[in-house]
């Protein structure tokens, strides 16, 4: 009842103020002048800054104080926890002097949601800065990436030693992965973007739900067809470098095929039917048309991939072993180790200047996914301009 | 272009359908056929992972029968082996990844598709990208040199707060003046906290995806009606995009429940049946199989495969869950011009 009325006086106050601006009849009123100006749909008034930024402040002092005063508490965790807690309560107690209830649980959504994301944003930038810091040590260093672990020494200095061999066998690992998933990638998405039936909803199903799949279950059904069969017969009856593009070929093709299908589906309809209108046969439409046109978003799956695979480190522990020479022959029998499996074993070796080492060869491999990130968005910005 | 004697009817050629078949039918036919045989050849590869993994557990389901479900110890050398510990431990840390990782994706998500200036949109969905592709390896030394000192004074403080509760509870006094942090290391706990940093930008991109789509009309029509932006979040984007936000979840869950590299970077191996997932010791199925490959004789690597069979199947499940949600509320198949 009480809104009620409160509601009335609402709407009698509105009808009353509507009459009083309400022009004279016959009198030509003159427009207001600020109706000229365009009104501004993102304004931010004054008072709801200074909310955000006063619950800021005080809520930190408050915490300071009640944190390191108060309780006999300490850690960094609990004090930003604390914090947060705090400047949302006082953020919706200061809001809800001034406005209704749904604002308030809008704007202390909003504050939630933003922290969050901060939050997401800060712990991915401590994972890059620490590995960065720790491993500057050992990348600064050009030895680092000429030569082979195996010419350091566990303990020795950073001016020996490197990672030339794992970048080397990364290369070629992942290359004749790609070699392997590409075209099945491709011809998958092919096949579900441009036939129809139940056989495609199958694939289609199977290709989803196989994303997913752990990539340490792609290594132990490579090792159970490929090494085991011919163990010890065989150059490839061991864990080699072969073993591990498989593996690296089965965990990716479905990542391929789905990014992919992606791509060519953005592709429009109308294109395809314009092609097939003009007499081309269904090869040279897709050939000629749907490729084409889908040619960033396929370089971008395959970049993608690329990055996936280079960093991919559960399979290797099962086909790969761990060497610390030189090897590029993928099929000699031999063990050919990769990056990722690299800092894995240089991580776990307990090895103060080895955890360096390991940190250093992280950092390789954070760079490699980023320059192929900062590839996919080129790629991307090339699509728009385009179109 | 067939030249022959009498001129051809044309109304008798309109009666006829034109064939949608095109002109060279061959080519066509072809290029079906190798398309088609791509897909099959992929649908074999991945029929016969589980195929092989299948069968190359019947030995050790016919040793060990049901009690490799039961058995919690795994020592082949005392004849013992079982995953009913390393299931629960795989469950464990699954879970407290997606109760970590469960807000603070969908709350990225929702930050991205409607908080966010239009300019750094694509940024950020990069970024999250990104955050996907960074090798798992790198999370987890990230989890174990830096995360978990941390994560371990927090052990402690929410055993001390709520060890009452009987998951919280860490045998051991964590007011004690001299803390048992032996005690506080290595556990299920921190292993999750690291996973989430892996389920976070799957989950969110799946549903950022989704919320992206919520129709334009439905969110103006909330805000005309006078919704505030959580209104228009709340009775708009977050029902439409609830399939999104549980396949998104599910997928988060497979991908939880399969990792490995970061797990065996924080956890300790022990095969105890441990509730406490604030305690030391535990292990998972990806954990135990990439440990125990490199040194393991043929009867344990069936044991070992058996145990793959079996994450196999649950990933399985999860994930064809997941793609039903995802399907579900995925707009048409192709766009128009």
């Amino acid at each position: 009842m009480a809104t009620d009325a409160a509601l009335m006086t609402v709407y009698r106050t509105a009808v009353a103020q509507a009459a009083d601006e309400l022009p004279a009849v016959g009198v030509a009123a003159a427009p207001p002048p600020e109706q000229d100006e365009p009104s501004t749909l993102r304004h931010v008034a004054l008072e709801d800054v200074y909310a955000v930024v006063g619950s800021l402040v005080g809520s930190f002092g408050l915490v300071w104080l009640v944190f390191s005063y108060v309780l006999p508490l300490s850690g960094v965790v609990g004090f930003v926890l604390c914090w947060d807690v705090a400047f949302l309560a006082m953020y919706a107690g200061v809001t809800a002097r001034s406005h209704p209830r749904p604002v308030v649980v809008s704007r202390v959504m909003a504050a939630v949601i933003v922290g969050l994301a901060l939050l997401v944003g800060f712990v991915l930038m401590t994972v890059v800065v620490y590995v960065v810091a720790h491993g500057l040590d050992a990348v600064r260093h050009l030895n680092f990436f000429t030569q082979s672990a195996s010419a350091g020494s566990l303990t020795g200095t950073f001016a020996q030693g490197g990672i030339y061999n794992a970048l080397v066998g990364s290369l070629i690992q992942v290359g004749i992965a790609i070699a392997i998933a590409l075209p099945l990638g491709i011809g998958t998405a092919v096949f579900m973007t441009e036939t129809r039936g139940w056989f495609v909803r199958v694939v289609r199903t199977v290709v989803e739900a196989m994303t997913a799949v752990p990539d340490l279950l792609a290594g132990l059904f490579i090792y159970v067809v490929f090494v085991l069969p011919f163990h010890g017969n065989y150059p490839w009856g061991h864990k080699n470098g072969i073993a591990v593009s498989l593996a690296l070929a089965v965990a990716g093709t479905p990542i391929i095929a789905r990014s992919a299908e992606v791509a060519l589906r953005v592709v429009p309809g109308g294109l395809r039917e314009a092609g097939l209108a003009l007499g081309a046969s269904h090869w040279q439409t897709v050939r000629r048309i749907v490729l084409p046109t889908g040619r960033p978003g396929l370089a971008t799956a395959l970049i993608l991939a690329v990055a996936r695979m280079i960093g991919e480190s559960a399979p290797l522990l099962i086909v790969s072993g761990f060497t610390t020479f030189y090897n590029a022959n993928p099929v000699d029998g031999q063990p050919m180790i990769s990056l990722p499996l690299y800092v894995y074993e240089t991580l776990r070796s307990g090895q103060p200047a080895e955890i360096i080492r390991g940190f250093g060869a992280a950092v390789v491999l954070l760079f490699i996914v980023f320059i192929l990130f900062a590839a996919t968005r080129v790629l991307a910005r090339q699509r728009v301009s385009t179109r | 272009m067939v030249a022959s004697a009498e001129p051809p009817n044309l109304l008798d050629s309109l009666d006829e359908p034109i064939s949608p078949q095109a002109t060279n039918p061959w080519g066509d036919r072809l290029f079906h056929l190798v398309v088609r045989g791509i897909a099959g050849v992929v649908l074999v590869i991945f029929g016969s992972i589980g195929v092989f993994l299948a069968y190359q557990s019947v030995p050790t389901f016919r040793r060990y029968g049901l009690s490799f479900l039961t058995q919690s110890q795994w020592n082949p050398e005392l004849d013992k082996v079982g995953i009913s510990s390393t299931l629960l431990g795989t469950v464990e840390v699954a879970l407290v990844a997606l109760v970590v990782a469960f807000p603070i994706a969908l709350a990225t998500s929702l930050f991205i598709s409607e908080y966010a200036p239009l300019r750094i949109k694509g940024l950020l969905v990069a970024l999250v990208d990104l955050m996907a592709a960074v090798p798992s390896v790198i999370y987890g030394a990230w989890g174990f040199f830096l995360l978990m000192p941390h994560a371990t004074l927090t052990s402690r403080w929410i055993s001390e707060y709520f060890g009452w509760i009987p998951i919280f509870k860490v045998n051991t006094d964590p007011a004690a003046a001299v803390w048992a942090q032996s005690r506080f290391v290595n556990s299920a706990f921190i292993a999750g906290l690291c996973v989430s940093m892996m389920v976070i930008p799957i989950t969110c991109s799946v549903m950022r995806g989704v919320f992206a789509e919520a129709p334009l009309g439905e969110r103006e029509a909330s805000y005309a009606l006078g919704s505030t932006k959580w209104g228009m979040i709340r009775t708009v984007v977050l029902p439409f995009g609830r399939g999104g936000i549980i396949g998104g979840t599910m997928l988060g869950l497979g991908r939880a429940l399969g990792e490995t590299i970061a797990v065996l970077f924080i956890i300790s191996l022990t095969f105890n049946v441990n509730f406490h997932i604030l305690q030391n010791g535990t292990s998972t199925i990806s954990a135990l199989i990439a440990n125990d490959f490199g040194e393991s004789t043929s009867a344990q690597l069936a044991a070992l495969l058996t145990a793959g069979l079996v994450l196999f199947l649950m990933t399985l499940g999860v994930n064809t869950i997941a793609a039903v949600f995802i399907t579900r509320s995925r707009s048409g198949a192709a766009t128009e011009i």
